[in-house]
């Protein structure tokens, strides 16, 4: 990787100042090794991790020879000797030979059945074993053996990882996240076993178990060595270059041999050889410039940062991230979202960091760390939060071509650029479709924003950076509902026929966007398309990763009493639901059922339908209020079961959540819903747009009113107007910073308009029935959405 | 109807089909998602997303498309292909339709 790298940054100089002469020992030509791991889960083909295939060696007039590899380098003649007798000469010659695993030296390391996880060739003796044997042991619990640990759990194998030291990952990750981490994977089948030694591999052909320093064993069929790398200097020691770990070269990837340079994983500089790939590339640049005869910067070591995505999770680290002598920590641990970040500080300066959870902070601290910033004017804490817009412009523009933007998809600036400049790229919608970058987790879009602002320059408006609802229409939300009411449009066939939508039957974006715009602008008229519903408002319950469902019967105002509790208690029994779990909302969920059950579940509780699956409204959590509180100064339940009994079923464009508190102590957290409602003496205060999510906000104080008539019209008219004017899918948080607070009270201000959109909103409320209901007496509905058929 | 290695198993009448639904069929040990297109054809393929393993019969079926349900990987019904960016394949089962009785062949 790190040597074909440095001959694209040569090509980029210079296209004939070199003839091109590769030698590589693997029968491939270069692959990236990152995503082995990929090759391992069976989601990726060989072909599909090859970064420069056959043509690509054509079209530069490189000559390439695979599976042949260099054994001297004869500077006196200038020539190098391959194991093939092949004598090539050179005037510079480039060492990347990479590094080997670390293979413990122990009995019965040679034994059939034990890998390493370095190659091509060691993901396919892995994916042959998964085949017919059951018992993986990884030894390492380092990064290498959790990925080959995960691709072997995909591959259906029992997973026993070894590690010596007492937490995972110990090289990038503090105790803290290495415990955060094994906690994870454990949840996903890995076993751990930590702080033990392995002495022996046992068996007879065939590995059949491990033996560890303390006497204990496990029982093994594959076993797989992931202890470590060291840099390969065979070639070197060979051939007369100064070695220590690495093969030694100066600021300027030289060896001590002119003429001769190293780089990557084999070279060892000021000390340190680096096994990530970012200091990689930064030293091929550099190289690429001294063979070239450019000037340039020396090389001056890197910052090694690791950015990753063990099965899912996050994990972050960079720089000097232990705390201790000089340096103090800053920490924050969110256990219930199970997050946590770390700062370490010298001074008033970040030298390293960790994150776990969420690591879309990452690039912006490596940037910190990599420029020393001076962080004396900032609050320290804020640091690890979220950043707005001014804070990562800068960051964007300083950022070299491979950084990574895109932590999940691992998609690099460069890549972004290029798909703006070579593929037509115009919006972030379009970036992501062509690259992936922001796709799975979102949280790098206002970073491919600016990219995209900085790529296009003056060219790019953001104000006319309007958003099309998706990759199957150039129509805004706006202009897709005007023309639905302009038309009278009434399927979402007819308004993909009219409008000319590019696919023929859109995509699961804008099917359910549209099926909701429909019916929000035509409550009455409009027949709710389910084959436009993502599969939980389709089902009316919430699956989960394993295909069964969750049910969350209603629950007014999170009251219930001792009927409803019996009824749900024989329906656990009855139809043996594995877990009641009581949700954070106040109500009961029944963890699961299975799709057959649902409407026999349904029939049997006999109560409403809690909507927990819904783009609309789910629960109203309450405290207990004047009732039984000694501090309440309002019926906090009583509002509360009003509430939901007037809004239940109502269909938003996202999840609607409301709270009401009977003081100002606001035990129901009134201050993170969509509608939050405090009691005062004698009236009421209402909060708009808070958030409890991704993104924490607090509610904005919209009103104070004095009576429950008044808290009920001014709902109405705030939750219609959010309905008629959010895009499909945004939170009401999101709306209200996007329309602004002022708007939103000069519109509810507007006597009359206020009457309008309270009419509106009990048109829509009337024709509301309850979908539990309505699938238990329809026969043929039942069948097609909950049969599963048995054929023998 | 046993011929050699493929069973042909009937699974109803093609009218009991939802249209751009997905229904879900086990037949021995395989659960199997059959979907009616809009233009009437019958597709099965494996109930299973390479993904992680998501449901594709509750997926929204869009042409001759499916959706997974759990991350949304879009999946072609005729050759089983995931489509970019992301990768990878499920296997896909043949149909037959005789009049109105709709069958998979099972290999």
């Amino acid at each position: 990787m790190a040597g074909v790298r440095t001959i694209e940054e040569i090509l980029k100089h210079t296209k004939d100042q070199f003839e091109i002469t590769i030698f590589g020992s693997e029968p491939h030509p270069n692959y990236n090794r990152i995503l082995l791991s990929k090759v391992l889960q069976g989601d990726t083909e060989v072909a599909d991790i090859t970064l420069n295939d056959w043509n690509w060696y054509e079209e530069h007039d490189i000559q390439l020879y695979t599976d042949e590899t260099v054994v001297k380098v004869d500077s006196d003649k200038k020539v190098v000797v391959t194991d093939a007798g092949r004598v090539e000469p050179y005037d510079e010659v480039i060492v990347a030979t990479g590094s080997v695993p670390f293979i413990l030296p122990i009995p019965g390391a040679d034994k059939e059945g034990v890998t390493a996880f370095r190659d091509i060739k060691d993901t396919e003796i892995m994916l042959k074993a998964s085949k017919k044997y059951k018992k993986a042991a990884v030894i390492g619990g380092g990064l290498l053996g959790l990925e080959a640990a995960r691709g072997l759990l995909n591959l259906g194998m029992e997973v026993n990882v070894i590690h010596l030291a007492p937490y995972l990952m110990e090289r990038q990750l503090d105790p803290m996240a290495g415990k955060m981490l094994q906690t994870e994977l454990e949840k996903q089948g890995m076993t751990f076993l930590l702080e033990k030694q392995t002495q022996e591999i046992f068996g007879e052909e065939r590995v059949e178990g491990l033996r560890f320093s303390d006497g204990t064993e496990i029982e093994a069929d594959l076993v797989v060595m992931a202890v470590g790398i060291k840099p390969n200097i065979s070639l070197a020691v060979e051939s007369g270059l100064e070695v220590n770990r690495g093969i030694v070269v100066n600021d300027y990837m030289q060896t001590n041999i002119p003429h001769v340079y190293a780089v990557g994983e084999c070279a060892e500089h000021n000390g340190i050889p680096y096994g990530l790939v970012a200091p990689l590339y930064e030293q091929g640049k550099v190289l690429a410039k001294t063979v070239c005869g450019a000037k340039t910067e020396p090389y001056k070591g890197s910052i090694l940062y690791t950015q990753l995505k063990v099965s899912g999770v996050e994990v972050f680290s960079a720089g000097d991230f232990t705390e201790g002598d000089d340096k103090k920590a800053v920490k924050v641990f969110d256990e219930q979202d199970s997050y946590y970040k770390k700062l370490v500080l010298r001074g008033n300066q970040i030298v390293g960091a960790v994150l776990f959870g969420d690591s879309s902070d990452g690039n912006r601290l490596v940037s910190m760390i990599q420029k020393q910033a001076d962080i004396s004017d900032t609050m320290k804490v804020s640091l690890l939060q979220p950043t707005g817009q001014e804070a990562g412009a800068s960051l964007v523009a300083s950022m070299s071509d491979d950084e990574i933007i895109c932590g999940c998809n691992g998609v690099s600036k460069g890549a972004i650029v290029s798909a703006i400049q070579t593929q037509g790229c115009s919006s972030v919608d379009e970036i992501k479709a062509c690259t992936s970058a922001s796709r799975s987790c979102g949280g790098c879009k206002p970073l491919v924003a600016e990219v995209l602002q900085l790529t296009l320059g003056s060219s790019f408006d953001s104000k006319q950076q309007k958003e099309a609802i998706c990759g199957c229409t150039t129509l805004s939300r706006d202009e897709v509902v005007e023309e639905i009411k302009a038309k009278g449009l009434s399927h979402v066939k007819e308004v993909m026929f009219v409008l000319d939508w590019k696919t023929a039957e859109g995509c699961s974006k804008c099917r359910p966007a549209l099926n909701y715009y429909l019916g929000m602008v035509n409550p009455t008229g409009y027949e709710d398309e389910k084959e436009s519903r993502f599969v939980n408002e389709r089902m009316h319950a919430n699956i989960q990763k394993d295909g069964t469902y969750s049910v969350v019967p209603r629950m007014y105002g999170g009251v219930t009493n001792a009927n409803d509790l019996r009824r749900i208690a024989d329906v656990v029994d009855k139809y043996e639901i594995p877990l009641v779990k009581v949700t954070g909302g106040q109500r009961i969920d029944l963890f699961g059922v299975k799709k057959d059950d649902l409407p026999n579940v349904w029939e049997d509780l006999d109560m409403p339908s809690g909507f927990a699956y819904g783009k609309s409204l789910r629960t109203v959590k309450t405290c207990v209020g004047e009732q039984f509180c000694r501090f309440g100064t309002q019926d906090s339940m009583g509002l509360g079961i009003q509430l939901e009994k007037k809004y239940e079923g109502l269909q938003t464009p996202h999840k609607v959540k409301m709270a009401v508190s009977a003081c100002p102590r606001s035990c129901a957290e009134s201050g993170f819903k969509d509608i939050g409602y405090i009691g005062i003496d004698g009236g009421w205060e209402l909060y708009i747009g808070g958030n409890g999510g991704t993104h924490v906000r607090g509610g904005d104080l919209l009103y104070k009113v004095k009576t429950e008539e008044e808290v009920i019209e001014i709902t109405s008219a705030y939750l219609q107007y959010y309905r008629e004017t959010a895009n499909y899918l945004e939170r009401t948080s999101a709306w209200v910073d996007r329309v602004g607070l002022d708007h939103i009270r000069e519109v509810l201000d507007d006597k009359e308009k206020r009457k309008e959109l309270n009419a509106r909103m009990d048109k829509a409320l009337s024709v509301i029935e309850d979908p539990w209901k309505a699938i238990i007496e329809d026969k043929k509905l039942k069948k097609e959405l909950f049969e599963t058929v048995v054929t023998s | 109807m046993v011929n050699k290695n493929i069973s042909k198993v009937l699974i109803g009448s093609l009218q009991e089909l939802p249209e751009r639904l997905g229904k879900t069929f086990h037949v021995g040990n395989i659960e199997i998602a059959v979907f009616k297109l809009s233009n009437g054809t019958v597709r099965a393929i494996e109930n299973r997303c390479p993904h992680k393993g998501g449901v594709l019969s509750e997926g929204i079926v869009s042409g001759d498309s499916v959706f997974c349900p759990m991350h949304d990987w879009k999946i072609c019904l005729e050759d089983g292909l995931v489509q970019a960016p992301d990768t990878g394949c499920v296997k896909t089962y043949s149909t037959v339709i005789e009049g109105e009785d709709v069958f998979l062949l099972i290999e």
